[in-house]
């Protein structure tokens, strides 16, 4: 955590700095104007940071929830090891200490040739710069029968909520020696290790309350972020309960029938007791209808300023831009709304430029007490974000090494969740 | 200890002379033969060392298997249909232990 508290220290030095820097140019103007769209990880963080680092600029948070659930850490809510409202976040720190004026309403369409956000209740906010964090969406149709009814029978949880809550429901209430399958998502995705950590967490919740239980893990890949580490903890923790067929064996699903909760692959059909969908992804909803996001589903940005590339004055971080080494992470979003703060306020303010120093640190549970961590630096290299040093854990660990990740985990998450929500 | 999980996806039926996929895959608790438990001792290696099918007791497709390949192997291969019967998938795992799975199978 010595690291951490480091890099923390380093992140408010720059924002001091610029702070000292923007005040005498800024005493006399109008303030400048900066509307953030979607009050995540991304977002929240580029209004906090915003806000604290150039009092010349006016921070309004357009966010239509009261509060912010984390997606991470809600496997551990998902199997009983925390509680939902230990992710619940809300924007009042915001507001009162940072004076971001947050506006609890959907923004349904951007203006770029206005500089306007239309929101929901038909009002309008102008802007001199725009960042929007939309996080995904999922693909149209990217499986047959999979649809908002469907979501409800075969829940995705994939956007921490209403869903985790249900799949948590499900798994409760599911009879032991019943089979729980996990359809896994093609690339890229939000938080690459995630389904194949609620797959161990689940795990470890069936050795405790249902031990004949078994897991089947249906993927649209052929390989998984960490494999080897998951692979390892699944034959060390749960012997025999994990099964993964990747999608060269099933030929992918291309179908679920949510009356018989089945899932359908291209060469075979299994049926579930309780099934968990995570289809495929793209940027969410907004940036598509904006015109923000290219042919792949996804947006592409500038890696120093977050500027899009198809959208001139508006900037975009987080799980929706196309973020090359950098994955769809929370702490990754995090960073690149503070390279992309500072990109911003100096050029509303014309206060000095810091090159951007991009980072991603993850904790992912294998058990309650087994996690493991990485910790990657990234830099924009020819137009593209690429990693630098990165730390991974290995195979090998002791456990008792393990064990203490664990516990870090639960010091990053409250370090972090301060970072963002104040 | 768990039983591992063989698995197989072949068509049901097939016209006579036409070639079909056969798809097969085996879950097991794989050891590498390098690892040491808690005392220094090697932990045997158990991998699957062998592959057999068969078609109407005819070997069809046959691999024998060595380190460093998957730890649950994923094979995809070809088989012409020429008459009803029966395929026969057979697994041989170190140790002695051996997997099967049968499945039925009508030319039409």
């Amino acid at each position: 955590m010595k690291s951490w508290t480091r890099r923390e220290f380093g992140r408010l030095t720059g924002a001091a700095l610029l702070t000292a820097l923007n005040q005498p140019k800024a005493r006399g103007q109008a303030k400048a104007r900066v509307v953030v769209i979607g009050g995540g990880i991304g977002g929240a963080t580029v209004a906090r940071y915003l806000a604290a680092s150039a009092t010349a600029i006016e921070v309004t948070l357009v966010e239509p929830r009261q509060t912010y659930a984390t997606c991470f850490f809600s496997n551990l809510y998902l199997t009983g090891l925390r509680s939902f409202e230990s992710l619940s976040h809300g924007y009042e720190a915001l507001a009162k200490q940072y004076g971001i004026i947050v506006i609890h309403e959907s923004a349904v369409a951007i203006h770029p040739a206005a500089k306007t956000v239309a929101l929901n209740n038909g009002s309008k906010l102008s802007y001199d710069r725009l960042v929007v964090a939309p996080g995904i969406a999922f693909r149209d149709r990217a499986i047959k029968g999979y649809d908002e009814a469907a979501m409800e029978i075969m829940p995705h949880a994939w956007n921490a909520g209403q869903q985790t809550r249900l799949l948590r429901q499900q798994l409760e209430s599911m009879e032991d020696g019943g089979l729980f399958v996990l359809v896994a998502p093609p690339n890229p995705f939000r938080c690459p290790p995630a389904p194949y950590e609620r797959a161990s967490l689940v795990a470890s919740y069936f050795q405790r309350r249902k031990p004949k239980a078994k897991i089947l893990i249906l993927d649209a890949k052929d390989s998984f972020n960490a494999q080897d580490l998951f692979q390892d903890a699944w034959n060390r923790h749960y012997p025999g309960m994990i099964e993964w067929l990747p999608a060269q064996f099933t030929g992918g699903v291309t179908a679920i029938d949510a009356k018989t909760r089945s899932v359908i692959t291209a060469g075979a059909t299994f049926k579930a007791a309780v099934a968990n969908v995570i289809p495929a992804q793209m940027a969410g909803r907004l940036a598509q209808l904006a015109g923000l996001a290219n042919r792949s589903g996804w947006c592409p940005v500038d890696p120093v300023t977050f500027e899009s590339a198809l959208q001139p004055g508006v900037h975009l971080v987080g799980d929706a831009i196309i973020g090359g080494d950098m994955p769809k992470s929370a702490f990754c979003a995090n960073s690149q709304a503070k390279a992309c703060a500072f990109a911003i306020a100096a050029d509303l303010t014309g206060s000095a430029r810091f090159p951007a120093h991009l980072f991603n640190t993850c904790y992912t549970y294998l058990a309650p007490d087994d996690a493991f961590s990485n910790a990657i630096s990234f830099k924009p290299v020819d137009g593209k974000l690429k990693s630098v040093i990165s730390f991974v854990s290995k195979v090998e660990e002791s456990s008792e090494v393990r064990r203490q990740a664990a516990r870090a985990a639960e010091g990053w998450y409250d370090a972090f969740t301060h970072d963002v929500f104040g | 200890m768990t039983t591992p999980t063989p698995r197989v996806i072949v068509p049901n039926t097939a016209a006579k002379g036409e070639i079909f996929q056969v798809k097969t895959i085996i879950s097991h608790e794989m050891e590498t033969g390098l690892r040491h438990d808690d005392q220094g001792n090697v932990i045997p290696r158990k991998i699957i060392n062998k592959f057999v099918c068969s078609y109407n007791e005819t070997v069809v497709f046959s691999v024998d298997l060595h380190e460093a390949i998957s730890a649950n192997p994923f094979f995809e291969f070809s088989l012409r249909a020429t008459e009803s019967g029966r395929l026969d998938f057979v697994w041989e795992e170190d140790g002695g232990a051996v997997y099967m799975l049968s499945h039925q199978f009508t030319v039409g």
